[in-house]
C-alpha cells in the first residue's frame, strides 16, 4: 500500500479534500472579499426591509397628521417627521420597497434585454452588426437624463415610467460590453462545431454563448441596481420621478433636501443616507463579485 | 490604415441621422406647447388667439414634414436658427454655456485623472489590503452619494462654516465670468462644481485603472522582467503603468464626452448657466429649436469622440485594424 | 422673530397712513446714494417685449427700464385703489362724460433713453398697439380693455380714452406692469415685432447687457423724469433657477433681494442665521389655488359631488398648517381678502365648505356622496403641476383631505407643459388643481374665472345665470352695487354650484437684506418692481 504525504491513497477522496461546512465557506469568503461581503449584508438587510415593510414599520406611510409636522427625532418618532406629519422611518423602510422594484426592475430587464441584443449582434455579425452598433450608438449618446426627463414628459410620472425612463440608457450599455465578449467566444471552436452538427441559431445563443457571458453581464446587474436608485433620485430631485405620496428616497430627498436643510436636517439626512448606503452596498457587492468571477483579477 | 479611418467617419453618418429623426419626433412627442407655457404659464390669462398666433409665428403650425426638413437643411447649412423660447439665435445662446461648461468639463477630468491615477495604481499593488479596501470604498462613496446632495451640502457647509470661523457667511459666486476677465471670480465658482464632479467621476477610472493595471501585472513579460531582478518600481513605472494606460484613457475621454450636457443636475445645484441646464429648460419649455441643436451638438460631440478614442487603439495596436 | 415682525406690520401700517394722508411716507432716515442692487430671479426670460409676455421672470429684469402711464403707489402697494401717475401729471384722472372719458396730461421734459423726446404720441401709440394690435401682433392683454373705445392725443401732452361703457376695471387695467411705454418712433421705424429683442424706453435705468441664462445688467437713467431718482448706481438681476440657491445667495450676500417669495421655513432660516441683518416684508398675494372638477366627466356634472368636494376640505384647519410649509395662507372667496369688494369672515362661513363645523361639513357630504350614488372608495384621477410651492404641497393635502369623505385622489403630477396640456387642450382629467393669478387687484375682471365663458375656465361648463349676474357687475356704477352683485356672484359659482373649489389664497413672504431700503412689498409679484424708489444703507 503506497503512502503519498501521510495519507493512505486508499483512504478515498473525501479525506483529502474533506467537505466544509458551510459557516466555514462563509468565514472564508468574508476572509477574502471582506468588502464584497459588508456590500452583501447591506443588500440582504435592504431585501429585508423591503419585504417584511408592513410589519416593521410604526406607522402608516402616506398619512398626514400635521399636528406632527417636522417633529426632531425621538422616543415618539426614531427618525423624526416631515412636513406633512409622517413618520420617516415608516417612510424609509417602504422606500426600500420602492427602491428596490426600482432598482431591480431596471437592472434586470435592461440587463435581460442588452444581454439577449448583444449576444445576437455577436453571433450574427455583418450587416445586422452594424446597424444594431449604429442604433445603439444613438441612444448611447443621449445624455441618461434627458432621455428620462423626455420619457417621463410624454407618458407621464409615475413608477412604472419611471422604471422605462431609467431602463432604457441601460439597454445599449449592456449590449455593447455583452457584445464584446461574446463576440471573443464567437470564434471558439465550439460554436463552429455546434453549427457543423446543425444547432439552430437560437440553441447556440442560449445554451452555448449566454452562458460564457454570464460574468461581465452579472456585475453588470450589480451595478446597474446601484445606478438605477440613484437615476431614481436624481429624476425625482427635477420632479419627474415616482409622486407623491409613494414613499420613495429621491422623492423624500426633493421634499426635504432644500427647505428643510437647516431647519430641519433630519428630513433630508436618513433619505440621502439610505441613498447612499444602497447604492454603497450594491457596488461593493459588484466589485467583489467581478474579483471573483475573473480569473486574472484573483490575488497571488 | 487609411481605409479604416473612412470606414469610421462613414459609419458616424448614420449615427447622426438617426439621432436627429429620433429627437424631432420624441419632441414632438411630449405634450405641451412653448407658446402656452410662455405666455400663460404663470397663470395669467392668455388670449387662445394670442397662443395660436405665437404658434404660426414660430412654425408650429406647418406640416410635420416641412418642419422636419427645415430642421434637417438648417443643421447642413450649420444655421441652427432660433430659440423658439427666447427669439434669439441659437448659436448665440449655445455659445455662452459652452463656454463655462468646457471649463468644467476640463476642470472635472483633470481633478478626476489626479485622484483616479495614483489610486488606482496603489490599490492595484496592494490589493486585498487595507489601503486597497480604503481606496476602494472612498472611490466608491464618490459615485453613491447623490449629486445634488453633495452639492447641496457643500453649499451650506460653506455658508455655516464661513460664518462661524469668519463671522460672515460666503458662498461661491453665482454669476459666471471668464476666466481671462477674472480668474480668481472664476475659479471661486467653478472650482466646487469641478472638485465634486471630479470626485464622482475619478471612481470610474480608478475602477478602471485597478484593473487593468492587475490584468497587466500578470502577463508573461512582467513576470519575466520580475525573474530578471528589476526593482517592483521600476516594473510598475517603466512597463506595466504605461500598457495599462490604454483602457483608461479610452474611459476618461469617453466620460468627457458626457461631461458636456450631461452635468445636469450638478449645474441646477451649484447655479451654472451650462449646457445641462440648458437642456433641461430647453425640454421642459417645449423649445424644440434649442433642444435640437442641442442633442444634434452633443451627440456629434460623443461620436467624434469615440471616433478619436477608436483611431488611437488603432493606431497603438495593429491587431485591430487590420482585423 | 415675533417682535420683527410685529415691527414691520406697525411701520407698515404708519406708513400707509402717513401716504393716504398725503404726506408721502416719510423717510425716518436720510437717503444714501450709490451702490448696485443683485436680485436674483426665478425664471427664465423670453422675450423682452412687456405686451406679449406674462411672466415676471421678464417683470424683474426689464421693468426698471420702462414707464407706465400711471402705476400703484409705490410708497403704498398694499392699496388696491391706490393709483398714482408715473407719465401724466398731477392726479390720476376720474372718467367724465358719465365715466366713458378720462384725460390724461402727460409731463414735459421726459425724454427716452436713446434721447427721443417723449410725447402723447408716443402713449397713443403703445396703446394702439396694446388694444387694436394688427393682425398679426401679439398682445396678451387685449381682452381687459374690452371696453375702450379709442384712444387719441388731441394735443402733443394730452391722452384722452374714449369707453363704450363705463367700466370700474379700466383704471386698473391701465396700471397693469405689462404697458411698458414704447417710443412712436421705434415702433414706426422698427416694426411692431423690436422691443422683443431691443429695449429703449423712459425708466429709471438704461438697459446695459443681457448674458442669457445669467444675468441682467441696468445703469441709472441720469435724466430720469422723477427727479432725484433712482438712488441706486445700477442693478444686476441675476438667474437662479433653483429656490435652495436664491436662499442661499441672500444669505451669503451674492444678491440682497428676490422678488417673488419664500416659503415659511426659508424665512424662518434665514432670520435664525442672520437675525436682524435680514428684514422680512409679507403681505396676501394676489394668486388663489382652486380645483376645478371636469363637468363634462361624470359624477363631476352632478352638483351634489362638487358639492361633497368642497365641504370635505378644511380650508380653516389647512390655513393654520399649511401656512407654515406652503405659500398659502389666507381663508377666502372670489375676491382678494382685504379688498373693499371681498367677502367677510361672517359672508364666507356661509359658504359651501367655509364653515367652521368640520364634523357636520364632511357628513354632509357624506350624505351628499351617497344620494348621488357615489360609492366609498371612489378612485378618480387628479392632475396637478410638478412644482413645489405651492401646488404640490397642497395637492397632497388635498388627497389627504378627499380621502376623510371616502374618496380615493390618484394624485398626477406632471411637469408646467404637459400638466397645461392636459388642463387647457386635452381636458383628460377628472379633478384638476388650477389658480388664478394676476397682477394688479382689480376684482370685476380677476374674477371672469370663474365664468363658463371664460377663455381660462377649464371645467367645462355652461352657467347662463351667473353671466347675467356678471354682466350686471360690470356695469355697476357705485361700490355698493359692485360689493352686493359681487355677493351674489360668489354665491352663485361657489355656494350653489360649486364649479370650482377655492383653497386657499397665497401669501408672500420676502425675506431681504436689511439694508436694502425703499421697496414696499406689493400682493402680487408683478407690482411696484420699477426700483427707482430702492436704496442701499450701506
Amino acid at each position: 500500500m503506497a503512502v503519498v504525504s501521510g495519507v493512505p491513497v486508499e483512504a478515498g477522496l473525501e479525506q483529502i479534500a474533506p467537505a466544509k461546512p458551510w459557516h466555514a465557506v462563509a468565514i472564508d469568503l468574508t476572509r477574502r472579499y471582506p468588502l464584497g461581503t459588508g456590500g452583501a449584508v447591506i443588500v440582504v438587510v435592504m431585501i429585508v426591509l423591503a419585504v417584511f415593510a408592513d410589519v416593521l414599520s410604526p406607522y402608516d406611510p402616506e398619512e398626514n397628521a400635521f399636528e406632527f409636522m417636522l417633529t426632531p427625532p425621538g422616543y415618539q418618532f426614531w427618525m423624526g417627521t416631515d412636513q406633512f406629519g409622517r413618520d420617516i422611518l415608516t417612510r424609509l423602510v417602504y422606500g426600500a420597497r420602492t427602491a428596490l422594484f426600482v432598482g431591480f426592475s431596471c437592472a434586470f430587464i435592461g440587463a435581460f434585454t442588452g444581454l439577449v441584443l448583444g449576444v445576437a449582434s455577436a453571433y450574427f455579425g455583418g450587416r445586422f452588426d452594424l446597424i444594431f452598433q449604429r442604433v445603439m450608438d444613438v441612444f448611447m449618446a443621449f445624455p441618461l437624463i434627458i432621455m428620462a426627463l423626455a420619457v417621463v414628459s410624454i407618458f407621464g410620472t409615475g413608477t412604472q415610467n419611471v422604471i422605462i425612463a431609467i431602463t432604457i440608457p441601460f439597454i445599449p450599455r449592456c449590449a455593447r460590453v455583452v457584445r464584446s465578449s461574446a463576440l471573443a467566444i464567437r470564434e471558439i471552436p465550439y460554436v463552429d462545431a455546434a453549427r457543423a452538427c446543425g444547432f439552430s441559431d437560437a440553441r447556440i445563443i442560449l445554451r452555448h454563448m449566454v452562458p460564457n457571458v454570464m460574468a461581465p453581464f452579472l456585475i453588470m446587474i450589480s451595478a446597474f441596481v446601484g445606478q438605477a436608485i440613484l437615476l431614481e433620485a436624481s429624476l425625482s430631485y427635477l420632479g419627474l420621478g415616482v409622486q407623491e405620496p409613494t414613499p420613495a428616497w429621491g422623492l423624500m430627498l426633493q421634499g426635504g433636501a432644500e427647505e428643510y436643510a437647516e431647519s430641519a436636517p433630519w428630513v433630508a439626512i436618513w433619505p440621502g443616507i439610505a441613498i447612499s448606503l444602497a447604492v454603497f452596498g450594491f457596488n461593493l457587492f459588484g466589485d467583489a463579485l467581478r474579483d471573483a468571477l475573473d480569473p486574472k483579477l484573483r490575488s497571488q | 490604415m487609411y481605409k479604416y479611418i473612412v470606414k469610421r467617419v462613414l459609419l458616424m453618418i448614420p449615427t447622426l441621422i438617426g439621432a436627429a429623426v429620433l429627437v424631432f419626433f420624441i419632441l414632438r412627442l411630449i405634450p405641451g406647447d412653448v407658446c402656452e407655457l410662455r405666455l400663460a404659464g404663470s397663470g395669467l390669462y392668455a388670449d387662445p388667439a394670442e397662443i395660436e398666433l405665437c404658434r404660426t409665428n414660430l412654425g408650429l403650425n406647418d406640416p410635420i414634414p416641412v418642419q422636419f426638413a427645415d430642421f434637417v437643411w438648417g443643421f447642413f447649412i450649420l444655421d441652427l436658427g432660433d430659440s423658439m423660447w427666447t427669439g434669439k439665435p441659437i448659436t448665440f445662446e449655445i455659445g455662452l454655456r459652452f463656454q463655462l461648461s468646457l471649463q468644467v468639463a476640463f476642470m472635472a477630468t483633470f481633478v478626476a485623472v489626479l485622484i483616479s491615477i495614483p489610486l488606482g495604481t496603489i490599490s492595484a499593488i496592494k490589493q486585498d489590503t487595507w489601503i486597497d479596501y480604503v481606496v476602494r470604498i472612498f472611490s466608491i462613496a464618490g459615485i453613491a452619494i447623490p449629486s445634488f446632495w453633495l452639492g447641496i451640502m457643500i453649499i451650506l457647509g460653506l455658508l455655516i462654516a464661513t460664518q462661524k470661523f469668519l463671522g460672515t457667511p460666503w458662498m461661491p459666486p453665482i454669476e459666471y465670468v471668464s476666466p481671462l476677465e477674472d480668474p480668481l471670480g472664476n475659479m471661486a465658482q467653478l472650482i466646487w462644481p469641478s472638485v465634486a464632479t471630479g470626485y464622482r467621476y475619478s471612481a470610474v477610472a480608478t475602477r478602471m485603472t485597478r484593473s487593468a493595471l492587475l490584468e497587466v501585472l500578470r502577463e508573461d513579460y512582467i513576470r519575466t522582467a520580475r525573474a530578471k531582478g528589476l526593482l517592483e518600481k521600476v516594473i510598475i513605472n517603466r512597463h506595466a503603468l504605461k500598457n495599462s494606460l490604454l483602457p483608461v484613457v479610452t474611459v476618461i475621454g469617453i466620460e468627457f464626452a458626457f461631461l458636456m450636457g450631461g452635468l445636469v443636475v450638478t449645474e441646477q445645484v451649484f447655479n451654472l448657466n451650462g449646457l445641462g441646464k440648458l437642456f433641461v429648460e430647453s425640454v421642459l419649455n417645449n423649445d424644440y429649436t434649442m433642444t435640437q441643436a442641442l442633442v444634434m451638438i452633443v451627440v456629434a460631440v460623443f461620436v467624434f469622440t469615440n471616433f478619436v478614442v477608436d483611431l488611437f487603439y488603432a493606431w497603438l495596436d495593429p491587431r485591430i485594424r487590420y482585423g | 422673530m415675533r417682535r420683527l415682525y410685529s415691527k414691520i406690520a406697525i411701520s407698515a401700517v404708519v406708513g400707509a397712513v402717513l401716504a393716504i394722508g398725503g404726506l408721502g411716507a416719510a423717510q425716518a432716515q436720510k437717503v444714501k446714494r450709490g451702490g448696485v442692487l443683485n436680485l436674483v430671479v426665478g425664471s427664465k426670460i423670453p422675450s423682452y417685449d412687456g405686451h406679449v409676455e406674462s411672466t415676471f421672470g421678464m417683470i424683474h429684469p426689464i421693468r426698471p427700464f420702462y414707464s407706465l402711464l400711471i402705476r400703484i403707489n409705490p410708497d403704498n402697494p398694499q392699496s388696491p385703489t391706490d393709483f398714482v401717475c408715473d407719465l401724466c401729471k398731477g392726479k390720476v384722472p376720474t372718467g367724465t362724460d358719465g365715466g366713458k372719458t378720462y384725460t390724461f396730461k402727460i409731463r414735459t421734459g421726459v425724454q427716452f433713453h436713446d434721447g427721443t423726446p417723449l410725447t402723447a404720441q408716443d402713449i397713443v401709440a403703445t396703446y394702439k398697439k396694446i388694444i387694436f394690435p394688427p393682425k398679426g401682433i401679439a398682445s396678451s392683454r387685449k381682452a381687459f380693455f374690452k371696453m375702450v373705445d379709442s384712444v387719441s392725443a388731441p394735443d402733443d401732452f394730452t391722452v384722452v380714452f374714449k369707453l363704450k361703457f363705463p367700466s370700474g376695471a379700466f383704471i386698473p387695467a391701465v396700471a397693469t406692469p405689462f404697458n411698458f411705454v414704447y417710443s412712436k418712433k421705434d415702433l414706426d421705424t422698427n416694426g411692431y415685432t423690436w422691443h422683443k429683442k431691443n429695449i429703449n424706453g423712459t425708466g429709471a435705468f438704461r438697459f446695459v447687457q443681457h448674458q442669457p441664462g445669467s444675468f441682467v445688467e441696468g445703469k441709472a437713467y441720469e435724466r430720469y423724469h422723477h427727479i432725484g431718482k433712482p438712488y441706486l448706481d445700477g442693478f444686476k438681476a441675476i438667474s437662479a433657477p433653483k429656490m435652495a440657491l436664491r436662499l442661499q445667495a441672500i444669505r451669503g450676500d451674492r444678491a440682497s433681494i428676490e422678488f417673488r417669495g419664500f416659503p415659511p421655513k426659508a424665512r424662518d432660516d434665514l432670520v435664525k442665521a442672520l437675525g436682524d441683518k435680514i428684514t422680512v416684508q409679507e403681505s396676501d398675494w394676489n394668486c388663489v389655488l382652486l380645483f376645478t372638477p371636469n363637468q363634462k366627466r361624470k359624477p363631476f356634472d352632478d352638483v351634489r359631488v362638487r358639492k361633497a368636494l368642497n365641504l370635505a376640505v378644511d380650508r380653516w384647519g389647512g390655513s393654520k398648517y399649511l401656512s407654515k410649509i406652503a405659500i398659502v395662507k389666507t381663508v377666502g372667496g372670489v375676491v382678494f381678502p382685504g379688498h373693499p369688494l371681498a367677502a367677510t369672515k361672517a359672508e364666507l362661513v356661509k359658504l359651501t365648505g367655509f364653515g367652521t363645523d368640520l364634523k357636520k361639513n364632511r357628513a354632509e357630504a357624506r350624505r351628499l356622496l351617497k344620494e348621488a350614488g357615489v360609492k366609498e372608495g371612489f378612485t378618480f384621477d387628479f392632475s396637478n403641476r410638478g412644482v413645489d410651492q405651492p401646488y404640490k404641497v397642497v395637492g397632497t393635502w388635498l388627497v389627504g383631505q378627499w380621502k376623510k369623505i371616502g374618496l380615493v385622489a390618484k394624485q398626477r403630477v406632471q411637469p408646467s407643459g404637459p400638466f397645461y396640456n392636459t388642463l387647457r387642450k386635452t381636458g383628460d382629467f377628472d379633478v384638476s388643481i388650477d389658480f388664478n393669478c394676476q397682477s394688479v387687484i382689480n376684482p370685476i375682471a380677476d374674477v371672469t374665472k370663474f365664468l363658463g365663458s371664460s377663455g381660462s375656465n377649464y371645467g367645462h361648463y355652461d352657467d347662463p345665470v351667473l353671466e347675467k349676474i356678471y354682466d350686471r357687475l360690470l356695469r355697476a356704477e357705485t361700490e355698493s352695487d359692485q360689493r352686493k352683485i359681487m355677493r351674489e356672484y360668489e354665491n352663485r359659482a361657489i355656494n350653489e354650484m360649486a364649479h370650482l373649489g377655492i383653497t386657499l389664497w397665497w401669501y408672500k413672504i420676502n425675506p431681504h437684506r436689511s439694508y436694502v431700503k425703499g421697496w414696499k412689498i406689493a400682493p402680487s409679484h408683478y407690482l411696484n418692481q420699477s426700483l427707482d424708489q430702492i436704496w442701499l444703507d450701506k
